[in-house]
């Protein structure tokens, strides 16, 4: 199995940390990990702000870096569903659609591909779960509280193999943070007000740490910790689950 | 061209080509509660009605004279079997004018069935001798017959699906507002009580 | 409201001033919200139930043309007129002629949000006809002289404080008085006299069905039918979107309407108007304003299904923290977004922005629009009909060459981070408005490409 690592471009830069953990699980869990060095972007800062037509450009670049991999992975909910619902190519339709069959937020990619069972992980803290919102109503990373549906949760299933770790429950269990890309600049005060509700929340139940799948959210929320000086941490959930 | 005729034009210009059956509700009717009328009397209670099991009508007067009085209070019954307790002691005779409704205490009437699901009852204007008479009235009770507690509201419209009717309504619990800060408070225009005896 | 040419960033901007406001709109929201949950839990048909309301809805899209004419010639056989309205003028003046023939100047109205989307009591107004509106939660707006700011809780923005001072102002009620149940009495007394001295009532329509020509009005407080009843002439306003094929699918939606609109099992009055009643005129006036022109809108159409519930609004994280006085528009929050611009592009531009397409309003759509997409995609046709700003349309078209190109991105890379690291102000200033309540990420010193370039081949 040869595994494509698409790692977002504010991860890239911003959370290498993130990226390195992603990278060194998939390897710990013994598969073939390739990153390719020309990727930059999915293209959904531009799609999300109305932009999607100049998006071609990423889109070209993307097929060229992720062609020929069995499986693309990236430690990005909202990335991954971009690509799903919107890559393309009009001059290369076909291969554009096999690769947004392949690729996989990472820890879909876990559970459902790899079928991981157990991991050799550590994280004696409380930690509470921000399910990003395109990760979890756009990948079904887990169940939602609008439907009626059976309760089930990817992230969460991952963190309980995780030893000494102890989860928080939150009083909303899937509210946005408010980021939304351009939004959080766009629509400034009601994005910045919802995010510190949702860190409120995480607090208020005593949360040593808040991850997630998506580091969008997260730096959303980090932006907010550290204004308000508060002493919890945001980690991407690979952290947690490559932690020892 | 009218707007009638614009309108139909555009509609079917623009409308879906796609065809769609209607799709399949007979699923949904199968829907039953173990205990229907248990279920109507919770689901009642819940949105501030009250329902009572009576076995006569006497039982019903009984519990109607603890809280009123036809001789002071005006009543009105458009059921023969309670016209004891009404101020004329006769059925209400409908009259056209239904503002010489406005200072009706208590009305009482019959419904054709109850909804377990969502505590309501239907009724249509041949028992009301007034479309007006169950929102003008202070308070409301009905009387239903047990084994007229149906399960859900598909299989009320089973019921109803080739009535004829002018007006008919589903009534569940008293007039209700939560517009003032979600406070809520019963008896917003309509009755502030809504009483149904279930005659077993 | 005139709310002159703010958008909804910065209309949300000022609700947010008062913070304290924002939570206290938030949780009232989001407790509805949470009724609504707990009761749609206790239906395991639930999911399959939204499914076939929408898969009706959108028969009745592809035969729209055939149901209304269905629905006329019913309506026709039971004694009903029917009038055809291609916009809000028309339909305004039809209304205004039926009051006029009764010779009065007043009228009675019950909640219908087609009239606010028309703007009918301005209209009527300038036409020295008073509308009284007959809700409570819109008469109170009606008295404070603003629009309601939701669908179905039409002064849920307001404090019972402040509907006492306008009680008081205008009904006489004592000052400071602000117990909801004796404001909600107060306003009882006042309107029971209202509907015992108008002529006409006006009434909304939740559903219309073809088969019978019948309408269903759906109300907690039975205003609707308070009106309708006790007025010589009761005038029907409706959407021709309203329809549904028959009387038995009645079951489904309103088995979802109320649920998902306030956690009821069902409202209190459903109220199904087939005839008049002797001596009453009983009018359906059809109103397309728009919506055959959305109809074709293959991407939009969806939004035509909608049964006028509001739960989307109640969960929206971005309604619940801005008002709906934001959206500037009759029908607020994710489906007004999606409405609006159907009826003027420049004006509603910025309603499909006004979002995190978190997705949370498509899921609890009680008709299964696709609400967020249809806000995506809006955004796509906005930009490319010309609605996007300048300075936004030159930032992105930067962001797209730079991310196209792998050599332009590193370099960028670099020197963005060198921004963060070395020269905080660049960044970190008031006019970057992320930094108003948010601080950066600090820079890490090398990329994730540059690490992998070095520990990995």
């Amino acid at each position: 199995m040869r595994v494509g690592l698409f790692i977002p471009c504010y991860v890239d830069q911003f959370y290498p940390g993130a990226a390195i953990a992603t990278l060194q699980l998939l390897e710990k869990l013994g598969v073939d990990v390739t990153y390719p060095p020309d990727q930059t972007c999915c293209g959904q800062p531009m799609a999300n702000s109305g932009f999607e037509h100049l998006t071609g450009g990423c889109n070209r670049l993307f097929i060229d870096n992720f062609s020929g991999f069995d499986y693309i992975v990236s430690p990005s909910g909202s990335c991954v569903l971009h690509i799903r619902e919107h890559l393309h190519d009009e001059k290369r339709e076909a291969e554009a659609k096999e690769i947004s069959h392949k690729v996989w937020e990472l820890t879909s990619f876990l559970t459902d591909v790899l079928k991981v069972q157990s991991l050799p992980s550590r994280f004696p803290y409380k930690v509470g779960v921000h399910q990003s919102c395109h990760g979890q109503r756009g990948l079904h990373l887990s169940s939602m509280t609008e439907l009626v549906a059976p309760s089930f949760s990817k992230p969460g299933s991952l963190l309980a193999m995780v030893k000494d770790l102890e989860l928080i429950e939150l009083d909303r269990k899937d509210e946005c943070c408010g980021f939304g890309g351009t939004f959080c600049v766009a629509e400034e005060a009601v994005s910045a007000k919802m995010g510190k509700d949702r860190v409120a929340d995480h607090l208020r139940h005593g949360a040593e740490y808040i991850t997630g799948a998506d580091m969008s959210c997260l730096m959303h929320m980090e932006g907010i910790l550290k204004r308000q000086g508060s002493q919890t941490k945001v980690l991407h959930i690979a952290e947690i689950l490559n932690s020892q | 061209m009218s707007s009638r005729e614009k309108i139909l034009a555009a509609v079917g210009q623009n409308k879906i080509k796609e065809e769609m059956p209607i799709p399949d509700i007979a699923p949904f009717e199968q829907i039953a509660y173990d205990d229907p009328i248990a279920q109507y009397e919770t689901v009642l209670g819940n949105i501030g009605g009250k329902a009572h099991r009576v076995k006569s009508y006497e039982d019903i007067k009984a519990i109607l004279a603890e809280k009123y009085d036809g001789r002071t209070q005006r009543v009105i019954s458009l059921l023969p079997d309670l016209v004891d307790i009404t101020s004329t002691g006769s059925v209400y005779e409908v009259n056209p004018e239904a503002h010489q409704l406005a200072d009706v205490e208590l009305a009482v009437i019959g419904a054709h069935f109850g909804v377990a699901e969502n505590g309501s009852v239907w009724v249509t204007e041949e028992l009301l001798g007034h479309r007006a008479v169950p929102f003008i009235c202070q308070h409301l009770a009905a009387v239903i017959s047990a084994d007229q507690i149906i399960d859900t509201m598909h299989r009320a419209y089973i019921r109803i699906a080739d009535g004829k009717y002018g007006f008919g309504t589903f009534i569940a619990g008293p007039s209700k507002t939560a517009d003032i800060e979600q406070s809520l408070v019963l008896g917003a225009h309509g009755p502030r009580s809504m009483t149904v005896f279930i005659m077993e | 409201m005139n709310t002159g040419t703010k958008d909804h960033a910065e209309l949300a901007g000022i609700f947010n001033k008062d913070e304290d406001r924002v939570n206290w709109h938030d949780e009232t929201l989001w407790w509805i919200r949470a009724k609504r949950d707990k009761i749609v839990h206790q239906l395991p048909e639930w999911e399959a139930l939204r499914e076939t309301a929408s898969k009706i809805k959108f028969n009745v899209l592809g035969n729209m043309d055939t149901y209304l004419m269905e629905f006329e010639a019913a309506a026709k056989a039971n004694g009903v007129t029917v009038h055809w309205a291609a916009d809000a003028k028309e339909h305004n003046e039809i209304v205004h002629k039926l009051i006029a023939e009764q010779g009065v100047t007043q009228m009675v109205k019950s909640k219908s949000m087609l009239t606010e989307e028309c703007h009918l009591n301005e209209y009527l107004a300038t036409h020295g006809i008073e509308v009284i509106d007959s809700d409570l939660g819109e008469r109170i707006v009606q008295l404070a002289g603003e629009p309601p700011s939701h669908i179905v809780l039409p002064c849920i923005h307001k404090k019972k404080e402040e509907i006492g001072d306008l009680f008081h102002m205008h009904l006489g009620t004592p000052s400071n008085m602000a117990d909801p149940q004796f404001l909600t009495e107060t306003a009882r007394g006042s309107l029971r006299e209202t509907f015992l001295t108008r002529k006409v009532a006006l009434t909304g329509v939740n559903f219309a069905v073809a088969e019978t020509g019948e309408f269903v009005v759906c109300t907690n407080e039975g205003n609707a039918d308070m009106g309708a009843h006790l007025a010589k002439v009761h005038i029907a306003c409706m959407g021709i979107e309203k329809l549904i094929p028959k009387r038995e699918h009645l079951g489904v939606f309103l088995r979802l309407l109320t649920r998902s609109a306030t956690g009821q099992p069902q409202t209190t009055y459903s109220s199904h108007f087939a005839k008049p009643r002797a001596g009453q005129e009983m009018h359906i006036v059809l109103v397309d304003n728009g919506r055959s022109v959305q109809l074709g809108r293959e991407d939009f159409r969806n939004s035509l299904k909608c049964i006028r519930c509001g739960a989307c609004m109640n969960t929206c994280p971005v309604y619940r923290r801005s008002g709906g006085h934001s959206y500037h528009t009759a029908v607020a929050g994710p489906i007004g977004s999606i409405l609006a611009p159907n009826l003027d592009m420049k004006k509603y531009a910025d309603l499909p922005f006004a979002s995190t397409l978190c997705g949370s309003c498509s899921n609890v759509c009680p008709v299964k629009i696709d609400i967020h997409d249809q806000l995506y995609k809006w955004r796509q046709v906005l930009v490319k009909e010309g609605y996007a700003p300048t300075g936004k349309k030159i930032a992105m078209q930067v962001m797209a060459k730079t991310l196209a190109s792998p050599t332009m991105y590193h370099a960028a890379g670099k020197m963005g981070r060198l921004t963060i690291k070395y020269a905080p102000f660049a960044v970190s200033n008031k006019l970057n408005p992320w930094y108003k309540e948010r601080d950066m990420p600090s820079a890490p010193k090398e990329s994730f490409g540059e690490w992998y370039a070095k520990n990995r081949k």
